[in-house]
């Protein structure tokens, strides 16, 4: 190229360089403009961070978001809080902790020290929970965990008391079903093959280590045992080879994509053991969504007592308050809403804003929630669901059978239909 | 020059010990701020020291914060607490030594890819081994450290990297690293033992880095693979960086600085759209300041004193 040429080039890629900045610069002040949205209203001031981008926001945007807004928009339109003799309506600070543990510890920061919010809310799952454990109980918060499965919990709540662990303990989980897997072979509805499978995860890895002793203790014979990595996109190999094992219990501790992604791959190897039982995800209202009358039979962690009326009535409360009708998860979502209004009633009892008199009360009170009368035992509840399984299109709980609303289980599983 | 050495040494060391005192005012979200800053501050300047003079970009940021985050996870409640910082540098140092050799031979972008990929590796092989020998995937952190402590702990690594900094430019390390920089192939010719120079650089930086991690996790109680190895922090790393100018040993922190902040200011106005207003950002930055802060204000001070400064800096 003749120099001749390279300046009035030059000339233009600055001038196209500028055009194409100032274009950026347009873009950003009209999205700005969109999201500016003018707060009103004091008085109680309630804070949290929440999983809105990153690995977490499937989980955050199922089972802890609609329910705090549900919960804020109640409340508010019952004229909010009551504090003494009058009510006060709650007034909403929140962040994003983008899925990351540093993050979510200095947005709690933020909320104490420089929004100075009067309660918190917790973060959505076990690591985020922990993460911010030790900031709520240096400055004295409240720390409701609703979605965090830790065995740990016990030993937690005794370091923090001002943190209360509804959700229980993965070892607790892998016990109930390995009871209600002995009870079945009691009762000669199953025999003792026994094939697991778990996600190479936090929650794979904590189930599978509880239930692996637990089963063979109750002397099933564990006749494939095998871990897959996060994120695997081929699951047919692993079914099969299970398939050729004719098990009469299928355990997978799954995360949701892969709980749906072995449930499909069951359905077309045509995997159909006496028992088929699935982790996190399987009390997805999107699990019946893909699965429909194929649902029926399955279990999976978790379960609600689908028939009490104040479980329905707050699944339809959920269907009228979320944007697009969804309906909340079988599991945590209850959990996640009856902490809410554990912390309501507690606040409401003491009267006023006296965090340390909250968490006593918490401690010490016994709370009317959609999941029935809780009383708590050392932070923790005394009763949770551990198995549901899908009956009719809805996820009842089955295990542990002495829970008030216990249904018993179908089994063998009915075999799977084209869908 | 000894007289200008000791006045911006003095300057340091007033500005350290004025920095020294934030923990004392009692706010617990200024402390976290400035830890952040601090944070982010040694990462960009352990990342420049090596990828400003030799240009390659790195994206093993988060490996070597990891290893260092994870070496607590394991050993945190077990040994005293230097023990364990000592246990995490050499971790560092061995994994960046291993690292280099091996792969400082590649140039241009499949270092940067091989770099990237180094995070995947290291995070699999952890999850590898918690899956199948120690059976517990997550572990606890609880040691006695208040954020206090993780501050001043970082304040003096701060100090330590800009000392180590400005040490290796002076030797002859940093002048065969320049070399390198310009043209790789005429340092050799040069008779400059470029893999040496290289691996050397590449280990002290992946060293800070490694302490960086360690340093942090008793912040977060919980560690899993997934939380200590998140690659976001080798893409903010790299963009405060070269924000700043990684071509100088304090551009960076002309990057971290306001970069922290302003994440800060925007996770906190426009939590929902924080993602969004942040590429706009880059986009201007990357159109705006190609040469990053430290090659602005070069140029201000060039046409504002003259070329003579130029070339007497240069």
């Amino acid at each position: 190229m003749a120099p001749v040429d390279a300046p009035w080039e030059d000339k233009m890629t600055t001038f196209l360089t500028r055009r194409t900045a100032l274009l950026a610069a347009a873009t950003c002040a009209a999205t700005l403009g969109l999201t500016a949205i003018a707060e009103a209203q004091t008085s109680i001031k309630i804070g949290y961070a929440i999983s809105r981008t990153g690995p977490n926001t499937g989980g955050a945007a199922v089972t802890t978001i609609p329910n705090y807004e549900l919960w804020v928009k109640e409340v508010n339109a019952a004229g909010g809080i009551k504090l003494g003799d009058k009510r006060v309506p709650i007034e909403v600070v929140q962040y994003d902790d983008r899925s990351n543990a540093e993050e979510a510890v200095r947005a709690l920061e933020r909320l104490i020290n420089q929004d100075k919010v009067d309660f918190i809310l917790p973060p959505w799952g076990t690591g985020l929970n922990l993460a911010v454990g030790p900031t709520l109980n240096r400055e004295g918060y409240p720390h409701l965990a609703a979605t965090a499965v830790t065995d740990r919990a016990p030993e937690l709540a005794k370091r923090w008391p001002n943190s209360f662990w509804l959700l229980g303990t993965s070892a607790d989980a892998a016990k109930t079903l390995v009871e209600l897997l002995n009870k079945l072979r009691d009762e000669k509805k199953i025999g003792d093959t026994v094939a697991m499978v778990s996600i190479a995860d936090g929650f794979g890895i904590d189930l599978s280590s509880a239930a692996r002793p637990a089963l063979t203790n109750a002397k099933f014979k564990l006749a494939y045992d095998k871990s897959y990595p996060i994120g695997t996109q081929d699951l047919a190999p692993i079914v099969n080879e299970i398939k050729a094992l004719n098990p009469d219990v299928f355990i997978a501790f799954s995360y949701p994509p892969d709980t749906l992604a072995l449930t499909e791959q069951s359905r077309i190897a045509g995997l159909n053991p006496k028992v088929f039982y699935t982790g996190v995800g399987t009390a997805f209202p999107l699990y019946r969504q893909k699965f429909g009358k194929n649902t029926e039979g399955v279990m999976g962690i978790g379960g609600w007592s689908g028939d009490s009326p104040a479980i329905k009535d707050y699944l339809a409360r959920h269907k009228a308050a979320a944007a697009n009708g969804a309906e909340p998860d079988r599991w945590a979502s209850a959990v996640t809403y009856a902490s809410l209004q554990m912390l309501q009633q507690a606040i409401e009892r003491v009267g006023k804003i006296d965090r340390a008199a909250v968490i006593k009360d918490l401690q010490t009170g016994t709370f009317d929630t959609v999941i029935g009368k809780v009383k708590l035992e050392n932070n923790m509840p005394t009763r949770y669901w551990w198995v549901g399984q899908w009956q009719g299109g809805e996820f009842y709980g089955i295990a542990p059978a002495k829970n008030e609303g216990a249904r018993t289980a179908i089994v063998p599983k009915p075999a799977w239909v084209a869908p | 020059m000894t007289a200008r050495v000791a006045g911006f040494g003095a300057a340091a060391l007033t500005a350290l010990a004025l920095l020294a005192l934030v923990p004392r005012l009692g706010n617990a979200y200024y402390l976290a701020l400035a830890i952040s800053l601090l944070q982010y501050t040694v990462l960009a300047t352990a990342w420049g020291m090596f990828s400003g003079p030799t240009r390659y970009v790195s994206l093993a940021t988060t490996a070597f914060f990891g290893v260092g985050a994870y070496t607590v996870a394991v050993l945190g409640e077990i040994l005293p607490w230097p023990l364990v910082l000592l246990i995490a540098a050499a971790l560092g140092a061995i994994v960046a030594g291993i690292v280099g050799l091996s792969t400082l031979r590649l140039s241009g972008v499949y270092f940067v890819i091989f770099t990237f990929g180094l995070t995947e590796l290291i995070r699999q092989l952890v999850v590898w081994f918690e899956v199948n020998k120690s059976r517990v995937l997550g572990r606890y952190v609880f040691v006695d450290i208040t954020q206090a402590d993780i501050y001043w702990q970082l304040l003096a690594l701060t100090a330590a990297v800009f000392l180590l900094g400005w040490l290796i430019a002076r030797s002859r390390l940093g002048f065969a690293l320049r070399v390198i920089g310009e043209d790789e192939t005429v340092a050799k010719h040069c008779g400059i033992n470029t893999t040496f120079a290289k691996v050397a650089l590449f280990t002290i930086s992946a060293t800070v880095m490694t302490l960086v991690g360690a340093i942090m996790a008793p912040r977060w109680t919980y560690i899993e693979p997934s939380i200590a190895f998140n690659s976001m922090i080798s893409f903010q790393v790299l963009i405060m960086a070269l924000l700043g100018g990684a071509h100088r040993l304090w551009g960076p922190v002309l990057g971290a600085v306001p970069l922290t902040l302003l994440f800060e200011l925007l996770s906190a106005r426009f939590p929902n759209t924080f993602t969004i207003i942040l590429g706009c950002i880059f986009l201007l930055i990357v159109y705006m300041l190609p040469r990053g802060v430290a090659g602005l204000l070069e140029k201000l001070s060039t046409t504002a004193g003259g070329k003579t400064r130029q070339r007497a800096t240069a």
